[in-house]
């Protein structure tokens, strides 16, 4: 018993990784239809985002309520590139996105340009969060900015992004933002078969963020992350300094929500101001909160369900699913604040006898 | 000539006008149990606090030949210089050999935290045979005793490498028995390190006490050996005059008057802290 404890803690998260990826890249392909599968593909994206939010939010205690924005600067990154590719295919290789000749002179600024590559889009869409992540969270930690300071900052900064893509229709396509892609890296976007391929991608990639994270939570930056979040001013006594702890589990996360908006272009085929704005951001969130932010799984679990449930309830109340989730929302904070996963723990923590009470 | 000591000159912190700390003079030599007496408010946190970076001060604070109050709380640890805070404030969720290795972050590179731990590290192994708790590595931190969660902090100094330790109170609320481990403990570890100890219980000082540094409001009253400060008038005046309903720290009285002030300063200096 005493040997196969630590075995299950080592194996157990991984086996759960392991059924998640069998039910997203085996089930899921095969008895869902190329509609409802494409559905799941923009969950997937969404839980890749709450992966991040899990490990900056759960662990790190950093409430990211602008996750959007990271969301948005892949997003983006992938559908500049899409929009070229598009334009290209049809009309050479100097052509423009259809938009700019709409709405603007005919002419492309410059910083669009890179983006016809392929190979620097895929770069950017790690590097531009990776970087602006940087620069903000080293401000705002060195700066010992936290709590609801940090909340209320990070989503006024998803509300000023938002703003700032509406204003430049020109450059960004405005409150329509992009969309009408055709091709992905020269697959086209109206094949099912290709369709399924970017689905596999999503699915794989959320896999990938799942093992990242087991990995982080089980080293010794989890343990210094998670002692950063309980105890910050404890782990300087300790010879760290707490911001370049949370600087690096903020970049994680833009990253993985970089990375999630890059494949939700392609899958969904239109990135606009409203995926990536204040309320997107508190979507990210609620799904990991309802999931279980601490957990390994939990936000991902969570981000699925209220993809799904976003979609299920607006199909049967076009009208009122907001209020349904909105309900469920209250009703597990109400009674599980730290989330549905932490449910039976919680419920049976409750039950025994609150003997660690005097220690505290 | 070794330069292994902390030197505090005309050291002074000021709140809003309000002097906590008037112009210090310290010399903490290595090899010393080195304990800092005064009554409540004397300035004895506030004056820790300032040589850990945790409040802005004025003066010198130098050890190694560094400055250490333009330095940062985390570099200043890193420069080997420890404390521990008047309420033992371990990591609760995590193991006792969690909470030692938590405290090694020194000793290893940034790439080496992205990896699990394997085994126990050699300084860890040793932390937990100096401070007797090895019987219980893999328990929780928070259910450990009071005493042996004080026991811990200082063990967890030791895997920092701490060579300078100042220790905040630390056999408060321990029994008569703890206290004794605890001076044992301080003296061993003592002998190749520079230990500070901010205490009440006058018991305890005049047993393991080498050096006493009496504060008072902010300043350093007297300094001596336990006899000396004993016999020294002024001493005598600031604690009987504190203490005259309790009696006079040196009369047979004293522990239990002890135990009571300091347990009164812990919450009220709990909040600054």
């Amino acid at each position: 018993m005493n040997r196969l404890l630590p075995l299950a803690r080592t194996w157990g998260p991984l086996i759960g990784i392991a059924l998640v990826a069998i039910a997203l890249l085996v089930v899921a392909p095969a008895v869902l239809s190329p509609f409802r599968l494409n559905n799941l593909g923009k969950y997937v994206c969404w839980a890749i985002a709450g992966v991040g939010i899990g490990l900056a939010w759960g662990r790190g205690g950093m409430l990211v309520m602008g996750q959007g924005v990271f969301f948005g600067l892949g997003g983006y990154a992938m559908a500049m590139h899409l929009k070229l590719e598009a334009a290209m295919a049809t009309g050479g290789p100097d052509a423009i996105p259809d938009f700019m000749v709409l709405y603007g002179d005919g002419t492309m600024p410059g910083w669009w340009e890179p983006f016809r590559s392929g190979a620097f889009t895929l770069f950017a869409i790690v590097a531009l969060p990776a970087v602006a992540a940087t620069i903000l969270g080293w401000a705002i930690f060195k700066r010992r900015v936290k709590g609801a300071y940090f909340a209320i900052l990070t989503q006024a900064l998803a509300v000023a992004f938002a703003t700032l893509l509406i204003a430049t229709i020109k450059q960004t396509g405005g409150f329509n933002g992009l969309n009408q892609f055709t091709l992905f890296f020269g697959y086209n976007l109206y094949d099912p078969v290709n369709k399924k391929m970017i689905y596999s991608i999503a699915a794989a990639v959320l896999v990938v963020c799942l093992v990242v994270v087991w990995q982080l939570y089980r080293s010794r930056f989890g343990e210094l992350l998670v002692a950063t979040r309980d105890a910050e001013e404890r782990v300087r006594f300790l010879g760290h300094d707490p911001a370049n702890i949370k600087l690096v589990a903020f970049i994680v996360a833009a990253i993985m929500a970089s990375i999630g908006g890059a494949l939700f272009a392609p899958i969904t085929g239109i990135i606009s101001p409203s995926d990536v704005d204040a309320t997107a951001s508190i979507f990210l969130i609620a799904g990991v909160a309802l999931g279980g932010r601490a957990l390994l799984l939990g936000p991902a679990l969570g981000a699925l369900a209220v993809g799904y449930g976003r979609t299920a309830l607006s199909e049967s109340f076009p009208d009122q699913w907001t209020y349904f989730l909105g309900l469920l929302f209250i009703v597990v904070i109400l009674f599980f604040p730290s989330g549905l996963g932490n449910a039976w723990s919680q419920v049976t923590q409750r039950l025994r006898p609150q003997h660690q009470e005097a220690t505290r | 000539m070794n330069d292994d000591y902390l030197e505090i000159r005309d050291l002074t912190v000021e709140f809003d006008g309000f002097r906590a700390i008037d112009g210090v003079d310290l010399t903490l030599l290595q090899g010393q149990l080195h304990f800092l007496i005064g009554p409540n408010g004397a300035g004895k946190t506030t004056l820790v606090d300032a040589v850990t970076g945790l409040v802005p001060a004025t003066g010198l604070a130098r050890y190694r030949h560094r400055d250490l109050l333009a330095t940062k709380s985390h570099r200043i640890v890193r420069a080997g210089i420890g404390r521990t805070f008047q309420t033992a404030t371990v990591f609760e969720g995590l193991s006792v050999l969690q909470n030692l290795d938590i405290a090694g972050g020194i000793h290893r590179s940034a790439w080496k935290m992205v990896l699990a731990r394997r085994g126990t590290p050699s300084y860890v192994e040793e932390a937990l045979e100096t401070i007797g708790l090895s019987h219980l590595r893999d328990r929780p931190a928070g259910v450990l005793a009071h005493g042996q969660k004080q026991w811990l902090e200082i063990g967890m100094l030791l895997v920092q490498d701490a060579r300078v330790m100042l220790l905040d109170e630390p056999v408060a609320g321990m029994s008569a028995e703890e206290r004794e481990e605890t001076g044992e403990l301080l003296r061993r570890i003592g002998r190749e390190r520079t230990i500070v100890v901010i205490e009440h219980d006058m018991d305890f000082v005049r047993s393991y006490a080498d050096v006493v540094t009496v504060m008072h409001a902010g300043k350093v009253l007297a300094e001596g050996s336990v006899a000396e400060i004993q016999a020294d008038p002024r001493v005598q005046e600031v604690y009987l005059g504190r203490q005259a309903e309790a009696g006079a720290p040196e009369t047979s009285g004293a522990e239990t008057s002890g135990a009571e002030t300091s347990g009164a300063e812990t919450s009220q200096e709990a909040g600054h802290a």
